[in-house]
């Protein structure tokens, strides 16, 4: 499904803020693996996730989905396969555009845009149908501007765009990282449900220790640009925060260190 | 006096209009894309002087128009390479092109100035045809509007829109962002040019400095539109049109300081400070007038 081999990338290279941010890093994800990924400050997390998205060139390595290697291809055009959900809220949709415009824009990922209607009245029924799956009361809304939902809505959107077309790899970026404990926590709910429903392969970045076990089949810890540990299936299960922290210490030899890191 | 004025409203329509139609491209850019791009001061000359050479040397006035768009097409696409392919940010992008363009106008009319007398040639639109001119104008203004408002809500429309909204969501969703903001810079300096063709008309001759400060005009066109609109209406036609009626009344504006007895050498300045002060007022308003804001949560906002 997701091969990356030998990924490496250097922020800065040849000045004083010089940071390797992955070091010749290996990944193999196996279809509809629901892998969460942790790691302390500056472990290279989102550098990988924006490396698989594109988002700037590795200085080495391939990354290679379905077969197709995708490491120099640009980011619009490898879009067809994924599917992104931010850490910012905002950063997930068009705030000047109505609800059903942005899930619409998410409708034609990956394909030819002319001069077509940009939506369709088929599509609107299948929005209302899609959102009132949420729970969040946006089917009523389907015009409303983005702009005016609040961040767990916006994220909730979000991933629902996310997952259209059914996407080869889902990328979610600490994505209920900025919400309030509660609104993270139905977040993170509808996340399983659509990863579960449409047997989405997903990496997902957390910072909650308790979250990466509860969720997923896999769990892969980064340090210093490398993954550290990877466990997954009934060993993955019977993990605990205490025994996670322990083999990141006995793997990195260092006290694990992330400013936002919820250890309970 | 009075009546006077009264008598100058049916031309300063006509002419409000023309740059309503310019500031329909500004808006393009300004809104729709959030770039501010200054190749229109450039580009509005290039459309004038493309239909001034054309028609004075008998080509078809409706063929030199046409010409005069194409020429402002390929304007904005300079803009658009020079920004996208080359990397220079959106403001200076549009500098650069409109330098060039000075020595391009002056190269296209071979002289700083050409006249384009409607005794001497078939025009569509012109000073001393009042009436005419409104009616030609307002036939182009409905068709501008009803082809903007038709493409903007294409699939290839509504990508543009994404694009000004979210760069980073755009190319998420698999759309090329340096082709849509080419494009838009395209579309817009297109119009804008072709708003050029109907000015060398209306005022009878094309002037190489006709195009200067351009922009300030077509930005308070905008401003104008939005505020005389904004509460009417959010529909995308509306605001188009609220744009062309910006520019008249930017015009009866004109007219009525004039009137005033108001040095008109000092009209440039006044709508640079005009401009700056609504420019400034939402910033003003976040500033100073903002309420202090409260995160909110529970069960209603998850």
């Amino acid at each position: 499904m997701l091969e990356i081999k030998n990924l490496t990338k250097t922020f800065n290279p040849g000045t004083v803020n010089e940071k390797v941010a992955l070091r010749d890093l290996n990944l193999t994800l196996r279809d509809g693996d629901f892998v969460t990924v942790i790691g302390g400050n500056g472990a290279g997390k989102s550098t990988l996730l924006n490396a698989i998205a594109g988002v700037w060139k590795p200085d080495c390595g391939s990354v290679i989905i379905d077969g197709v290697d995708i490491t120099s291809m640009p980011e619009y055009k490898r879009a067809k396969f994924l599917g992104r959900v931010f850490q910012d809220p905002m950063l997930g949709t068009a705030a000047d555009m109505q609800i059903d415009e942005n899930l619409a824009l998410a409708k034609r990922r990956g394909k030819r845009r002319g001069l077509a209607w940009g939506i369709r009245a088929a599509e609107r029924a299948e929005y209302r149908q899609l959102l009132s799956t949420l729970d969040l009361g946006l089917e009523t809304r389907l015009t409303s501007k983005v702009g005016l939902l609040s961040g767990g809505q916006r994220q909730a959107v979000t991933l629902l765009m996310a997952s259209l077309n059914q996407p080869k790899l889902l990328l979610l970026d600490e994505h209920t990282a900025a919400l309030d404990p509660k609104t993270a926590a139905k977040v993170l709910e509808i996340t399983d449900r659509i990863v579960n429903e449409s047997q989405l392969t997903t990496l997902m970045i957390t910072h909650n220790m308790k979250d990466a076990i509860a969720h997923g089949n896999r769990l892969i810890m980064m340090h210093e640009g490398r993954i550290i540990i990877d466990v997954e299936g009934e060993e993955k299960k019977k993990l605990t925060v205490e025994q996670l922290l322990d083999l990141f210490s006995r793997a990195s030899g260092k006290e694990f260190a992330n400013d936002r890191a919820m250890l309970s | 006096m009075f009546l006077d004025w009264l008598g100058a409203l049916p031309g300063a329509s006509a002419q409000g209009m023309i740059w309503g139609i310019m500031a329909i491209g500004v808006y393009l850019t300004y809104r729709i894309l959030d770039l501010a791009d200054l190749t229109v001061d450039g580009s509005i000359c290039t459309g004038g002087a493309v239909c001034a050479v054309l028609v004075t040397s008998g080509v078809d006035v409706w063929v030199a128009m046409l010409a005069a768009f194409a020429a402002g097409l390929l304007c904005g696409l300079i803009t658009g390479v020079l920004h996208t392919f080359m990397g220079i940010p959106p403001i200076l992008a549009g500098i650069l092109t409109q330098l060039m363009l000075w020595s391009i106008n002056l190269k296209i009319m071979g002289k700083a100035n050409i006249a384009l007398p409607i005794r001497k040639y078939e025009l569509l639109l012109a000073q001393i045809k009042t009436l005419q001119s409104i009616l030609v104008l307002l036939a182009f203004v409905a068709v501008v509007v009803a082809i903007l408002y038709w493409f903007f809500g294409t699939e290839l429309g509504t990508s543009l829109r994404a694009t000004g909204n979210n760069q980073s969501m755009s190319r998420a969703q698999g759309i090329n962002t340096d082709f849509t903001k080419i494009l838009g810079l395209v579309l817009s300096n297109g119009i804008v040019a072709f708003s050029g063709a109907l000015l060398a008309q209306y005022q009878g001759f094309a002037d190489i400095n006709m195009g200067r400060g351009a922009i300030v005009i077509g930005l308070a066109a905008v401003i104008i539109g939005e505020a005389v609109v904004s509460r009417i209406s959010s529909n995308f036609a509306v605001r188009l049109c609220g744009v062309i009626l910006g520019g008249v009344i930017y015009y009866f504006v004109y007219q009525t300081v004039i009137f005033l007895g108001l040095d008109a050498d000092l009209l440039k300045m006044l709508s640079a400070i005009v401009v700056a002060v609504f420019l400034a007022v939402p910033y003003w308003k976040k500033r100073f007038f903002a309420k202090p804001h409260r995160t909110k949560g529970g069960e209603n906002h998850a």
